[in-house]
């Protein structure tokens, strides 16, 4: 096995060597029938944090991935966001509690399985089980009897879920702990991906070349450089891969896959290094892409913390925002790479998703002497100083939060109103976080899971909601989303969603931003390239050549 | 010298012990490693305790490092957060970064001690002034302003090489790498070189030997240069080991998947295993390479004798 790869490998040098295209460019050598799809691509990859598997990923990286070689009951749009059916015949329900589930016929595995309903049901009972350590067993937490298979402490009871039962080879019945009338949407997201039988019973192997339903399957892998993905050509679906396949190389720093991209080496950049916005329009004029994402940064308040408890404070945190010059930020330090944020969602789920411009009004509106009144009518910043907590390993959250800091300091008249404090790694930051250490506002950015509004507020504001860092809690509100959540019919469960969102507003529970892009460079062999709400490549619907 | 080599081989182990137990300490503290690993949100207390025991961080500090010694003796040096066995990223990354210091090390010792030669031979002329010039100037260039600049010149603008290195990094395409990693140690070979040679070019035994007319390039190669080199073979000796952990930066520009790579990505994980395993084998490295070079003394000098 080993020997092979290395042999490839060694092939694909040498064939670098004699052509200037990029490694794999020749699918020639392998002969898999690329044929009618076109040229294969290569594009930058970032490696993987966790083990490749729909419910143990959690990262961007390992989720292009699976958007690649996955295919759920649902599908967001690519450009509009909204969940479509994909393998799900139908999902039926009469109390947005009780769902039954229909898979479409004719839809197989790539290695000639079928997918029926135990395909599903078999990988959500993996992923909700505590035993095997899933990173987004939590979004099974829903469905009834999670509370067996995964407690909040001790042994689990059960190793599957009694809320979901296979009714017929394609039919299966959920059933979940509350009314919950969105949650056939959430279903696009990749950890509700079925899994062929291929995954348990030979785990190990299933881990290095991961075979699953999508357009593409894994032809190579090698952890931690390159993931060679080729056009599957009896893919049953409709959205046929239009090119020959892709080619993921790791890099280990996205300058130099600028560079590599600059100098022909690579055909796409899905991360345009911060130092190179400023030459990017020069470099590849309209070969160049900056979009929404469903991505919004936040600065959190810790609200275990009784000077952030008081109730003066909501004028404080108010005065904060509007201390805050969002304009000038994105503009200078971001490059027009993200939006001054006016609400708490984000404009990729579109006004009819319920986004709304300008909810936020003046609490967002950049108002130095109003700021300062408000924060004195709040009794003062506590301690006299706030420390923005971040982390620097990554990102240039150093370089925005000293404007930020920059910008509240000159609002208030004061010197040391406001700085930052550092932490050396992400963990390290995720850490004190976790322990309730912060003392200050610290930084959050939310990437969505999927395109819902209640995606953007339930998980970060309900009463200890999973991603709740600052342990917000407000009767009203949760009042609000579980009433949002029973609600079926959806447009008006959106507009309750965006009551709810108000209360968020009114509290300042948390002080939003700025919305961010997702941006690409593509080389001039590609077309078609276009970014997902998620700030990923379409794939599929590149054309090479 | 059998007994010489014996008691460095045996003093190497408290210095082993010692250097791991302070990689494993300075890791630890730098807090829980598994909060990161859930992205912008709270692992959930159930997975992430799950995760505590199964990467054995739930016991102790002293104990987790004594199981990890016991295991590593057994040639087990834990598994990676993305579920690799450390062995065998250490697979995949050791060779990238031998081939690395090798070019580079091939680097220092043609270039650096030839120019260091042709220097110290010809003191205060323009030669070795423009050399001396130039050696300062690497010097004081950071390598990351080198390395870019070369990678744009070369990789972007002529397109001499690829910008770069592929998974297998091939000798020829670590080459320009090389180089940048090389680069300031080159111009310290140079100078040691240079100083070593035109001091010792005074010296009897060199008049000597002119005297006895022998030919010019015997003087210089087997009297002159063979005495000449024992502090830079001490330079180098070191240099394997900085060469090999400090790689990171040039492994960033060139996006090679070597030691310093993992490191940097163990590091920014806080990925004890990885770490610790990583540094093990560099502090071995290092502990053997200098083992070497105070044996290669004894062949340069013979007066330099370890009984």
């Amino acid at each position: 096995m080993r020997g092979a790869t290395h042999a490839k490998w060694a092939a694909c040098a040498t064939a670098v060597a004699l052509a200037a295209t990029a490694c794999g460019g020749g699918g020639s050598d392998s002969g898999s029938g690329s044929g009618s799809g076109g040229g294969v691509l290569s594009s930058s990859w970032g490696d993987p944090q966790n083990p490749l598997e729909p419910a143990n990923t959690n990262e961007v990286q390992g989720g292009k991935v699976l958007d690649m070689i996955f295919r759920g009951l649902k599908r967001y749009d690519p450009r509009t966001g909204a969940a479509k059916d994909m393998l799900a015949e139908k999902i039926d329900t009469t109390d947005s509690q009780n769902f039954t589930v229909t898979v479409k016929s004719g839809w197989k595995f790539s290695n000639g399985e079928a997918v029926n309903a135990k395909s599903f049901v078999d990988a959500w009972n993996y992923g909700a089980s505590l035993k095997n350590n899933q990173k987004n067993a939590y979004f099974f937490g829903y469905i009834e009897g999670y509370d067996k298979t995964h407690p909040d402490t001790g042994k689990q009871t059960a190793d599957t879920l009694s809320g979901l039962k296979v009714t017929g080879d394609r039919t299966f019945t959920v059933k979940l702990t509350q009314k919950f009338s969105t949650f056939p949407d959430t279903l696009g997201y990749a950890a509700y991906s079925p899994l062929p039988q291929a995954f348990f019973t030979d785990h190990a192997n299933w881990i290095k070349k991961p075979v699953g339903n999508g357009p593409y399957t894994v032809q190579s892998y090698t952890k931690g450089s390159m993931m060679s993905l080729r056009k599957w050509d009896t893919y049953p679906g409709s959205d046929k891969a239009q090119n020959g396949g892709v080619d993921l190389k790791v890099y280990t720093d996205n300058n130099t896959a600028y560079t590599d991209l600059m100098a022909g080496n690579l055909d796409l950049v899905d991360d345009i290094p911060a130092a190179q916005l400023k030459n990017v329009k020069n470099d590849l004029g309209d070969r160049y892409l900056n979009t929404p994402a469903g991505i919004i940064q936040t600065l959190a308040f810790p609200y275990h913390d009784k000077n952030w408890n008081t109730s003066g404070s909501v004028k404080v945190r108010k005065g904060l925002s509007m201390a805050i010059n969002r304009k000038q930020i994105t503009e200078t330090i971001f490059q027009k790479t993200r939006t001054p944020a006016t609400d708490w969602t984000s404009p990729v789920l579109g006004t009819k998703g319920g986004f709304q411009d300008g909810l936020c009004g003046d609490g967002c509106t950049y108002n130095p002497s109003e700021a300062k009144k408000l924060v004195q009518e709040g009794g003062g910043l506590p301690g006299g100083q706030v420390k923005i907590t971040y982390n620097a390993d990554t990102g240039s959250h150093k370089e925005w939060v000293d404007a930020v800091c920059n910008s509240i300091n000159n609002a208030l008249g004061k010197d040391k109103a406001c700085v930052g404090n550092p932490f050396g790694t992400f963990a390290d930051f995720r850490n004190q976080i976790g322990q309730h250490k912060m003392t200050g506002p610290f930084r959050t950015g939310w990437q969505m899971d999927y395109p819902l509004i209640q995606n953007f507020l339930q998980p970060l504001y309900y009463t200890n909601a999973s991603s709740n860092d600052g342990q917000w809690s407000n009767k009203d509100f949760d009042k609000l989303v579980n009433q949002a959540n029973a609600e079926t019919d959806t447009a008006k469960a959106i507009g309750i969603f965006q009551n709810a969102e108000k209360v968020v507003r009114d509290n300042m529970a948390a002080i939003p931003l700025w919305y961010q892009n997702g941006s690409a460079g593509w080389s001039d062999r590609l077309s078609n390239v276009a970014l997902n709400p998620f700030s990923v490549p379409v794939y599929d619907e590149i054309k090479v050549g | 010298m059998g007994r010489y080599v014996l008691r460095r081989l045996l003093q190497m182990i408290p210095v082993f012990i010692g250097a791991t137990l302070l990689i494993f300490l300075m890791v630890n503290v730098m807090g829980d490693p598994i909060a990161g690993l859930c992205g912008e949100r709270q692992c959930d207390p159930a997975t992430a305790a799950q995760l505590k025991k199964e990467f054995g961080l739930d016991k102790p500090v002293w104990q987790q490092y004594l199981t990890y010694m016991g295991n590593v003796f057994t040639g087990d040096f834990g598994t990676a957060f993305n579920g690799q066995k450390v062995t065998e990223l250490m697979a995949t990354a050791f060779p990238v970064t031998i081939r690395l210091t090798i070019v580079a090390i091939l680097f220092e010792i043609v270039i650096g001690v030839t120019l260091g030669v042709i220097t110290g031979l010809k003191r205060g002329r323009p030669v070795d002034t423009s050399v001396l010039l130039l050696t300062l100037v690497v010097i004081s260039v950071p390598t990351f302003v080198t390395g870019l600049l070369l990678q744009l010149l070369l990789g972007v603008e002529w397109g001499w090489i690829k910008p770069s290195v592929s998974p297998e990094a091939t000798f020829s395409e670590l080459i320009v790498p090389g180089l940048v990693l090389a680069s300031v140690s080159l111009a310290y070979v140079t100078r040691l070189t240079r100083t070593s040679i035109a001091e010792n070019r005074r010296s009897d035994y060199v008049r000597t030997a002119v005297a006895k007319g022998l030919p010019r390039q015997r003087v210089i190669v087997r009297h002159l240069l063979r005495n000449s080199l024992i502090p830079v073979v001490t330079f180098i000796g070191t240099d394997i080991g900085a060469l090999m952990g400090g790689a990171i930066v040039t492994e960033r520009i060139f996006n090679i998947h070597g030691v310093g790579y993992q490191l940097y990505q163990g590091i920014l994980r806080q990925n004890t295993q990885t770490v610790v395993g990583f540094v093990t084998v560099l502090v071995l490295v290092f502990l053997v390479a200098n083992l070497l070079v105070d044996l290669l003394y004894a062949v340069l000098d013979p007066r330099i004798r370890y009984a």
